[in-house]
């Protein structure tokens, strides 16, 4: 079971877990919008943009569409 | 009379002559026969810049400052007014040397300009690759968000969507066989200008652009590499010159590219590609950052960069306001202003003379 | 390297294809944006591997490959999300959505969900949601309950069409109804009762993703590619499969994939299939009325429905208003404006989706 941060917390997540399901399972919103309402996935699929987090220091990234793997660090836009 | 004023052309340009004349109490029509603020104004950067290839051209580029900073007051917010300043980037000693007789000819000409040392500019823009000499910062050059601001500033006119069949002395024919007739007839179709007027000396030049997401931050001021002056003044048909805004929603807008002969409004990858490679020069962090978006859009350029405005050689009330190539945002009110002066019979700041189709002699009548 | 085809999806359409076209003799790679085949439909099945052929994962398209003699497009379909007082608070996701998000590793036990929206999906979805653990509280169809049930008797002629948990007996299973306003905790639907939910998994439909047959030029009609019985484009050699040329499930798309792939006509006839999903599901002229003037339509760029009424068609609002400038670049908000103010769809400007800068440069 991959182990992986979220705003700096060291969480253990299940095999074949997105980033995007892991943020959602942490109960946390990926990303602000423009007039700062916080937001989770719509589609799941690549296409809405709302899941995007940073990861490994890699800003704007689509959680649904990333597996996560041992040792990443996720941040979302809330912090 | 359909109005007093008739403008072809519902861009950034035919926007500003509008506005000048409704300030004179005069009405005024817009014929658009796509989007008002639909053609280089939406894709072009929103740049109010000082440009000094000639004194004419420094000269209409700082009237216009000018005259936009008298509206800054009344802009509503969509039109994303910021004064950002420009930084050119002298990326070697001998750029950086180059630019000190540029200092001595903006502050001559009462336009706030600063050089800075290579420690300046990195305080200025830590963003940079290592290595440049320094750079030259004009404080008083802003960025807006044309296509909004072209609609605010038509408030007042009426629009009318319709194309333009031919154009006649005070009178425009519409494709749908309708005669349109006023005072004064103005002329402002940008790129196309050759279709009303096949003499003109007036041809496309393709740009693309790229948009990234947003990265607040990143870059600070419009940077803007010293070559561009080469790339935009010169006549290649083909040309990649760095220049990068910072919008405020934190996205970076990077340019610039140039092209003749060029007719179809694809993106083709290998301008994209070149532009892009010299943009990573001057910026390193821009190569992983994420592009959402890239287009084109075709600046109306001139042989001797100036734009042509003035009577239209042959007519009484018909003008013309085209030609701006890249600096139809910030011209487009030194523009209208000339007109306005111009058709009342008024001197301005210009000189009228620099800026009338008669100095191309085919032009004349 | 070159390749006799390219197939841009690993979905139903897209794989069917690439078996057709691998027994064919052609050399055939296919791309998927995803990082396991399947698509939606079949997202997490095993044994989907294609004989001899290469799958590449990850790999999302900013244009259309050239470098192929064919290239068959399965891009599939994504939901139709239509804009409502709530919907952009976070535990509103889509039908499909939230399906997907299960099958990522979302979990889900015990939670709370409301299913609403329209079409056959709704059902899938809720009986997947119940499997991993989920109280679906409520399956909420906009279309009226005659049109539901004539539909199912209908089913009869397509009898290998099976949807996973058809129980309209089931009295979670309500037609005529639509969500009216999300609330923290809730969503309030059309018969005025608000219900208690952890998620409201919301999708209207199904739209085609047409930006790669869009940026390829290839023709499009009615909201669809133009295809012949070949399924080729208006464009040399770019073939389109799936819920591209109309939605309508799995077994037209591995037919369509089957013909593109073969070189042979695709069997059967499946337009009497599509139109009756499309006659069926239709959307309701109440949901039109559905956002408020302060409702947020473009999610990318914040721009409430207020500012977009007075527009003249799509690019006017994106030049007026950024709708649309965002990096889904119109693919949320796009179909919503088409059906609440009939703006026809507008294309997408290259890279289809978002690309680094160095990758644009390496071409």
């Amino acid at each position: 079971m991959p182990r992986i941060k979220i705003n700096g917390v060291l969480i253990k997540v299940a095999e074949n877990t997105s980033v995007a399901a892991a943020v959602m399972n942490a109960d946390l919103a990926s990303r602000v919008s423009v007039s700062m309402e916080p937001r989770g996935p719509l589609c799941g699929m690549g296409i809405c943009f709302e899941c995007r987090v940073t990861v490994n220091g890699v800003r704007h990234e689509r959680g649904c569409l990333l597996k996560v793997v041992e040792g990443m660090q996720v941040s979302t836009d809330a912090v | 009379m359909t109005s007093d004023v008739v403008v072809v052309g519902g861009g950034i340009v035919g926007a500003a002559c509008a506005k000048a004349f409704l300030k004179q109490g005069l009405s005024v029509t817009i014929v658009e026969r796509d989007l008002i603020g639909g053609g280089a104004t939406a894709a072009g950067m929103g740049h109010i810049v000082v440009m000094d290839d000639s004194e004419a051209q420094f000269a209409l580029t700082k009237r216009s400052i000018e005259l936009w900073d008298e509206l800054v007051a009344t802009m509503p917010d969509e039109v994303e007014y910021e004064r950002s300043g420009t930084l050119w980037v002298a990326a070697n000693e001998r750029e950086l040397r180059a630019v000190e007789p540029k200092l001595e000819y903006y502050l001559e000409r009462g336009v706030e300009a600063e050089l800075l040392d290579g420690r300046q500019l990195y305080e200025a823009e830590p963003g940079l690759k290592p290595g440049m000499a320094g750079g030259f910062l004009v404080p008083g050059d802003a960025v807006i968000y044309a296509p909004c601001a072209a609609a605010w500033l038509n408030r007042g006119a009426r629009v009318i969507r319709a194309e333009v069949a031919e154009v006649d002395d005070g009178e425009v024919l519409l494709s749908s066989g309708e005669r349109l007739s006023c005072q004064s007839l103005i002329v402002a179709t940008g790129a196309w200008a050759t279709e009303l007027f096949s003499r003109l000396p007036v041809k496309p030049r393709k740009g693309h652009l790229a948009i990234t997401d947003r990265y607040p931050g990143a870059v600070r001021h419009q940077l803007i590499e010293l070559g561009y002056l080469k790339s935009a003044h010169g006549n290649s048909t083909e040309s990649v010159a760095f220049n990068v805004q910072p919008r405020k929603t934190g996205q970076l807008l990077i340019g610039s590219s140039r092209q003749f002969g060029v007719e179809h409004s694809r993106v083709e990858p290998h301008m994209i590609s070149k532009m892009l490679a010299r943009a990573v020069e001057y910026i390193p962090a821009l190569a992983d950052m994420s592009v959402i978006r890239t287009w084109t859009g075709f600046r109306a350029a001139t042989p001797d960069k100036l734009p042509i405005v003035g009577l239209c050689p042959g007519y009484e009330r018909t003008w013309l306001a085209t030609g701006h190539e890249g600096l139809g945002i910030t011209t487009s009110m030194g523009t209208a202003e000339l007109l306005v002066d111009l058709i009342q019979g008024r001197a301005g700041v210009l000189q009228a003379d620099d800026f009338g189709a008669e100095r191309f002699p085919h032009c004349r009548v | 390297m070159r390749y006799d085809t390219i197939v841009v999806g690993a979905g139903p359409a897209g794989l069917a294809a690439a078996r057709a076209a691998r027994r064919s003799g052609n050399t055939t790679l296919v791309l998927d944006d995803n990082w396991g085949p399947g698509g939606q439909i079949w997202r997490g099945r095993e044994g989907l591997d294609v004989d001899g052929v290469e799958l590449q994962f990850s790999r999302q398209l900013e244009d259309v490959p050239s470098d192929a003699g064919q290239v068959i497009l399965a891009t599939g379909a994504r939901e139709l999300f239509l804009p409502f007082p709530g919907w952009t608070l976070p535990h509103v996701v889509g039908a499909g959505g939230l399906q997907a998000l299960v099958k990522q590793g979302l979990n889900v036990r015990g939670k709370r969900v409301v299913v609403a929206g329209s079409g056959p999906l709704l059902l899938a979805v809720a009986a997947n949601l119940s499997k991993a653990g989920a109280a679906v509280v409520l399956v909420a169809e906009q279309t009226p309950w005659e049109k539901v049930a004539r539909f199912a008797m209908q089913l009869w002629r397509w009898p290998s069409k099976v949807f996973e948990g058809l129980r309209l007996g089931s009295s979670k299973y309500r037609a005529g109804l639509w969500p009216v306003e999300a609330v923290s905790g809730g969503v309030v639907m059309s018969d005025g009762v608000r219900y208690e939910c952890d998620y409201l998994a919301c999708g209207f439909g199904l739209v085609p993703n047409l930006e790669l047959p869009m940026l390829a030029g290839c023709a499009i009609e009615n909201g669809f590619v133009k295809v012949n019985r070949h399924q080729q484009t208006s464009v040399q050699c770019v073939y389109a499969v799936g819920e591209l040329t109309g939605i309508g499930g799995v077994e037209k798309a591995e037919a369509e994939g089957e013909a593109a792939g073969s070189g042979k006509v695709v069997r059967g006839d499946h337009g009497l299939f599509v139109r009756m999903l499309a006659d069926t599901f239709q959307l309701r002229e109440e949901l039109r009325k559905l956002a408020r003037p302060e409702t947020i339509v473009c999610r990318c760029e914040d721009v409430p429905l207020s500012r977009l009424g007075g527009c003249l068609n799509k690019r006017e609002a994106k030049l007026q208003t950024r709708c649309g400038m965002g990096p889904c670049q119109g693919r949320v908000c796009g179909p919503a404006l088409e059906f609440l103010y009939g703006w026809p769809a507008d294309r997408v400007r290259p890279p289809a989706f978002p690309v680094t800068v160095r990758r644009l440069i390496d071409g």
